[in-house]
């Protein structure tokens, strides 16, 4: 156990899965860095540095660098994992999905299916998310909920470096194509990380804090702010359970159901743009499944439905926050028919 | 060079010598923490923005790359409302909602920095799809860089672009470099075989001669106006900075930044050659070199002290009307 960062939790991961099985493969745009180029080898190891040091130990045939063509690297990633290898691929910002979401969800996440249950596509793509960076529209997407509402994919948004780690090791064990997303602004985030390898089941929601009187779920980083925000609220008198879906497909919907039926209320905090997120589809759960035990009207809280902005100022009052969250736990608990 | 005038030539210095005082500021500026976000440097590329782009007006449509700032100066959009947008201002060009990677101008025919490598190519086919269709006479030209020309939708805008007869000149910009990787490892096959091969012309350009390059431009659009169809520009050049601000460079070899400001900078090869040839005085240029130095620091000046976005205008312009 020690301290590490996100981003050296998800490298320890890769690394280790790369350590026990050689068919793990990893690729990706300058991922090693410097291919062809006359400086140092291993310039960048990954745009921010998540892939840095594997190159020097599995060598090129396994760390693989990319010309940026993401339909064709992130297409073959697909057909190597149908035909005998386990890819991790690099798609840098989840904003360049566009490019190439033909050969995600229409090849690597049907492929079962359309061929009647044979083989398996054990695929991972890692990719950046999210606003905080100053990176504007282009660069700053959630969109995890495009994939969650796609069958055959499997969807992971880890919110800390114990749960990256975990979750990254289970997404290469596990032989469905996974959607890997990683929080820009989370990288150098510090915890305490087992140093041995471990996984962490898929659909096995985490409860970070308990409480009777609010169930706040939240996705990704905005797992953070609802921990802030339910410390606050316990010295108040309000007691939070704040649940980590840490998987948005498989959801494990029991936890959620069951937590409701304690609490009766419910504030699903997501960073994802708020038509058709993950805030709704939860929200739509519980109301199908638990509209008896709901003692106050449902609270989302999302960014309002626009780009991401550029400008600081805007970006800032773009991104979901404490102060929201706070209000909005603070509006169920109180409120009264 | 023999058919350019003065006045021709005073545009191109005070052009290129805009950017790269644009780009060394933005340099410095970024380095003090005043500018958020990604930004990418185009000084050392100056030749091929404003050798390309002379070529047209404003009813010429362009769409450039995340290395936007030389294309959007040589297209003629306002260094003032540039700046402001880089520091995400309400009065920038964007309104402080695009920043360096999405500065655009539409009424001066520059559809916007892009923050998708390949972004581009497909738009200018539909530019240049606009002026066929209304007859309006102008052409389009997608910049594109070295690693942006393998993409798939570039490759696939050239074939568009030929089996529509479209007035579209692609400018494959090559720097060496994507990101880190070497175009000469990624790029498989040669650029001007690629043309050749979709059947429109190819021409190898050096990017640090703005005469090489503004001759080859003139050739494009002249085709493209006349009908005859796409091309492409394999202009040659080098980036003087990292790939975005705070890029070490690793992977460059040691001396290769210095030796390409020393030997292959082009705005010296402008000077010496104008002025060996008697076209402009030195003293004319060292009077642009001023003004512009002057013209820059305005700007900055104007940026800092400039006003940021009401929170109201968070909510604006998602849709023209919802
Ligand atoms: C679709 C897409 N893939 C990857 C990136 C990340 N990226 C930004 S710039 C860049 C390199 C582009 O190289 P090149 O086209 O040669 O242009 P240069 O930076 O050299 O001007 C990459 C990989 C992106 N922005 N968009
Ligand atoms: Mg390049």
């Amino acid at each position: 156990m020690s301290k590490k960062s996100y981003r050296q939790a998800i490298n320890e991961a890769l690394a280790q899965e790369m350590r026990r099985d050689p068919t793990v493969i990893v690729m990706g745009e300058d991922n090693v860095g410097g291919m062809g180029a006359p400086g140092e080898d291993d310039a960048w190891g990954g745009v921010l540095g998540v892939t840095k040091g594997l190159m020097p130990e599995f060598g090129r045939a396994r760390v693989l660098d990319t010309p940026i063509t993401e339909s064709a690297f992130i297409g073959a990633a697909a057909g190597a994992a149908a035909t005998g290898l386990r890819p991790v691929a690099e798609l840098m910002f989840v904003d360049f999905m566009g490019v190439c979401f033909d050969q995600i969800y229409n090849q690597a996440g049907k492929f079962r299916y359309m061929f009647g249950g044979q083989g398996t596509t054990p695929l991972v793509i890692r990719t950046m998310y999210g606003a905080g960076f100053r990176a504007a529209s282009q660069h700053s997407q959630c969109l995890y909920p495009v994939f969650t509402h796609i069958p055959g994919l499997k969807v992971v948004i880890p919110s800390s470096p114990y749960e990256a780690k975990g979750l990254m090791i289970q997404s290469i064990r596990d032989d469905d194509p996974v959607i890997f997303f990683e929080h820009k602004v989370m990288y150098d985030d510090e915890e305490e990380v087992p140093d041995e390898p471990y996984t962490i089941p898929f659909g096995e929601a985490n409860l970070t804090r308990e409480g009777g009187d609010v169930t706040v779920v939240a996705i990704g980083r905005m797992v953070q702010f609802a921990n802030q925000v339910a410390d606050k609220l316990e010295k108040d008198g309000i007691g939070c359970t704040v649940i980590d879906p840490r998987t948005t497909s498989p959801l494990d919907t029991d936890s959620i159901l069951e937590s409701v039926a304690e609490t009766g209320r419910l504030v699903v905090v997501d960073e994802a743009s708020p038509r058709c997120n993950m805030a709704t589809d939860i929200s739509a759960l519980v109301s199908q499944e638990a509209f008896s035990a709901l003692k106050a009207p449902i609270r989302m809280v999302t960014p309002p439905h626009t780009p991401v902005p550029f400008a600081p100022e805007l970006e800032d009052l773009y991104i979901p926050g404490p102060d929201q969250i706070e209000a909005a736990v603070r509006a169920v608990a109180g409120y009264r028919a | 060079m023999l058919q350019l005038n003065r006045d021709t030539l005073v545009e191109a210095f005070t052009l290129m010598k805009t950017i790269r005082d644009f780009e060394d500021r933005v340099h410095t500026e970024f380095a003090t923490g005043a500018i958020p976000g990604f930004v990418h440097l185009y000084a050392g590329e100056e030749a091929s923005a404003v050798g390309v782009c002379l070529n047209l007006n404003d009813s010429d449509y362009i769409a450039s790359t995340h290395r936007g700032h030389g294309h959007c100066i040589a297209k003629g959009c306002d260094v003032d409302g540039m700046m402001k947008e880089i520091y995400g201002r309400r009065d920038g060009l964007c309104g402080g909602k695009g920043g360096s990677m999405h500065i655009a101008d539409l009424a001066k025919g520059m559809m916007g920095a892009n923050g998708i490598v390949g972004g581009g190519p497909p738009l200018v086919c539909g530019a240049a799809l606009s002026a066929k269709t209304l007859g309006t006479g102008g052409v389009a030209v997608a910049f594109v860089g070295d690693g942006g020309s393998n993409q798939g939708t570039t490759l696939e805008s050239y074939n568009l672009a030929k089996v529509w007869n479209l007035p579209v000149i692609f400018v494959v910009e090559d720097n060496g470099y994507a990101e880190t990787t070497a175009s000469a490892w990624a790029v498989g096959g040669s650029q001007t075989k690629r043309a050749e091969a979709f059947g429109m012309p190819g021409r190898e350009v050096d990017g640090h001669d703005f005469f090489d390059v503004y001759e080859a431009a003139q050739e494009a659009v002249e085709r493209a106006r006349a009908g005859d169809g796409p091309s492409l520009l394999h202009v040659r050049l080098g980036r003087h900075y990292g790939h975005f601000e705070g890029d070490a460079m690793a992977y460059r070899a040691e001396g290769e930044v210095e030796a390409l400001r020393r030997d292959k900078d082009c705005l010296k090869a402008f000077r010496t050659r104008v002025t060996e040839t008697g076209l402009l005085e030195p003293e004319q240029l060292d009077q642009i070199e001023r003004e512009v130095g002057a013209r820059i620091d305005a700007a900055v000046a104007g940026a800092i002290g400039a006003a940021a976005p009401a929170a109201e205008d968070l909510l604006t312009d998602v849709y023209a009307s919802y």
